[in-house]
């Protein structure tokens, strides 16, 4: 268990111009687990991938990859990483099989067997030119030259990014599939919260350029709870709660999300003297938009007698 | 053996819990009964598209219940028989899934003796399972 993480980050920044893109990152990815690296657009996501990659110099801070230092990543190690951009580059000249020799060149641990799979599982023909591929076919090509060197760390930067709901099933099917040996480790960012609860174990949040959380996907979804109150009357103005991140107002309802729910909340909340007090789970997708929304009370139907009390 | 999980993403129930649910219901309603056996972790895993150690939990659990036994080398076992919850307790149990069919219905615009007329037709289509006690 004290075994040093696949990935490591101390201090990890990026500043563009006078701008941090990523800011003081602490993160540790244990082996073995799924990792999903969450976060809205332009939160630093990809540009942090580049750094652990050795592809853009940190401004301050660094981290490890596989024990060796991101800012001198050996061939060696970074034959035993799998890495998927966002751009699936690739040659349009050539045909699929052929795309597949030429890369095998680069990688003495290649499996031809684990390319024709996922090439097979994404329906794509060995003879079809690249150029020709649909974005999910492309996608599956990628992901098929990433997994044949059978790599122990695989990151992959947006996969699903573009794909229709088959090529993405085809995705998390090839992403539990490579979690059958146990020591491989995949840190992936991604939007589609159903993939991640699916296929993740952790998770880690990035929120302009911080990290604010890391934790397994259960303990995420577990810390974030809604609270509903009624009241006979317009609900009373919120006093300052512990771990408010969103409270929302009906006629006679007030709909509070919280992050760690304590007693010292649930006291604050009983305060106000509701008739009932109610709580309900969130779904991840849910936890994940209140977490990174806008916090806060809101209203779409009260403001003006808001504005009144 | 008729084990048929449906696993839905974005609910507000864990995946886990989905698994157990749906495992329990299966007991409940005799559909699994003592000694079949389920899916490996992996196979089933592979089959929902989930992370294995999701279903690990979910087994796990269910076997601490002691619903389940994992055999080494022959597979994971039903080993519990329907069981009958304390009344007190099986009422506990509905009472929220009660509360969800009436919001329901009312949101519908049932009345009452129409609600009562669809209640009384499920019910006499229900034949309670052999090995019921």
């Amino acid at each position: 268990m004290s075994e040093t993480p696949v990935i490591q980050t101390r201090g990890l920044t990026r500043y563009y111009g006078r701008k941090a893109v990523v800011q003081d990152l602490n993160l540790e990815v244990p082996r073995g687990s799924v990792f999903a690296f969450l976060g809205r657009n332009g939160s630093g996501k990809t540009t942090t991938i580049r750094m652990l990659m050795g592809l853009l110099a940190p401004t301050r801070g660094g981290g490890s990859l596989l024990g060796c230092d991101i800012r001198a990543l050996t061939p060696a190690v970074r034959a035993r990483i799998g890495y998927l951009t966002e751009e699936h580059q690739l040659y349009g000249w050539m045909k699929v099989k052929e795309i597949g020799e030429f890369q095998s060149a680069f990688y003495p641990r290649w499996r031809a067997k684990i390319f024709n799979g996922v090439i097979g599982h994404f329906g794509l023909r060995p003879e079809a030119r690249v150029k020709e591929l649909s974005r999910g076919q492309r996608a599956g090509l990628a992901l098929a030259l990433t997994l044949a060197p059978d790599p122990e760390l695989l990151i992959l930067d947006d996969p699903a990014l573009g794909l229709d709901p088959v090529a993405r099933r085809s995705l998390v099917e090839s992403m539990i599939y490579l979690t059958r040996r146990s020591d491989r480790t995949i840190f992936f960012s991604s939007h589609d919260l159903g993939d991640v609860e699916r296929v993740a174990d952790q998770i880690a949040v990035l929120d302009y350029s911080v990290l604010r959380v890391s934790c397994s996907l259960e303990t995420f979804r577990g810390s974030v709870q809604e609270v509903l109150l009624r009241f006979a009357g317009v609900p009373p103005t919120l006093p300052p709660v512990p771990g408010l991140l969103q409270a929302f107002r009906t006629k006679h309802e007030l709909r509070v999300t919280c992050v760690h729910y304590t007693p010292e909340t649930e006291q604050a909340l009983r305060k106000l003297e509701p008739l009932s007090l109610e709580l309900s789970p969130l779904g991840l997708e849910d936890a994940f938009i209140s977490y990174l929304g806008e916090r806060g009370e809101k209203s779409f139907i009260l403001a003006d007698t808001e504005v009144a009390s | 053996m008729n084990l048929n999980i449906i696993i839905s993403t974005g609910s507000s129930t864990p995946i886990y819990k989905q698994i157990t649910e749906q495992v329990k219901l299966a007991i409940a309603t005799g559909r699994l009964t003592v000694s079949d056996q389920l899916p490996s972790v992996r196979a089933l895993a592979e089959s929902l598209v989930l992370n294995p150690n999701t279903v690990a939990r979910a087994y796990g659990e269910l076997a601490r219940e002691g619903l389940i036994e994992s055999r080494p080398g022959r597979g994971v076992f039903i080993i519990q028989k329907r069981r009958v919850f304390a009344r007190a307790e099986g009422r506990r149990r509905l009472e929220p899934l009660l509360d969800a069919l009436l919001g329901e219905a009312m949101a519908m615009d049932f009345t009452p003796e129409e609600l009562r007329s669809v209640w009384e037709e499920k019910i006499s289509q229900w034949k309670p399972k052999k090995g019921a006690e």
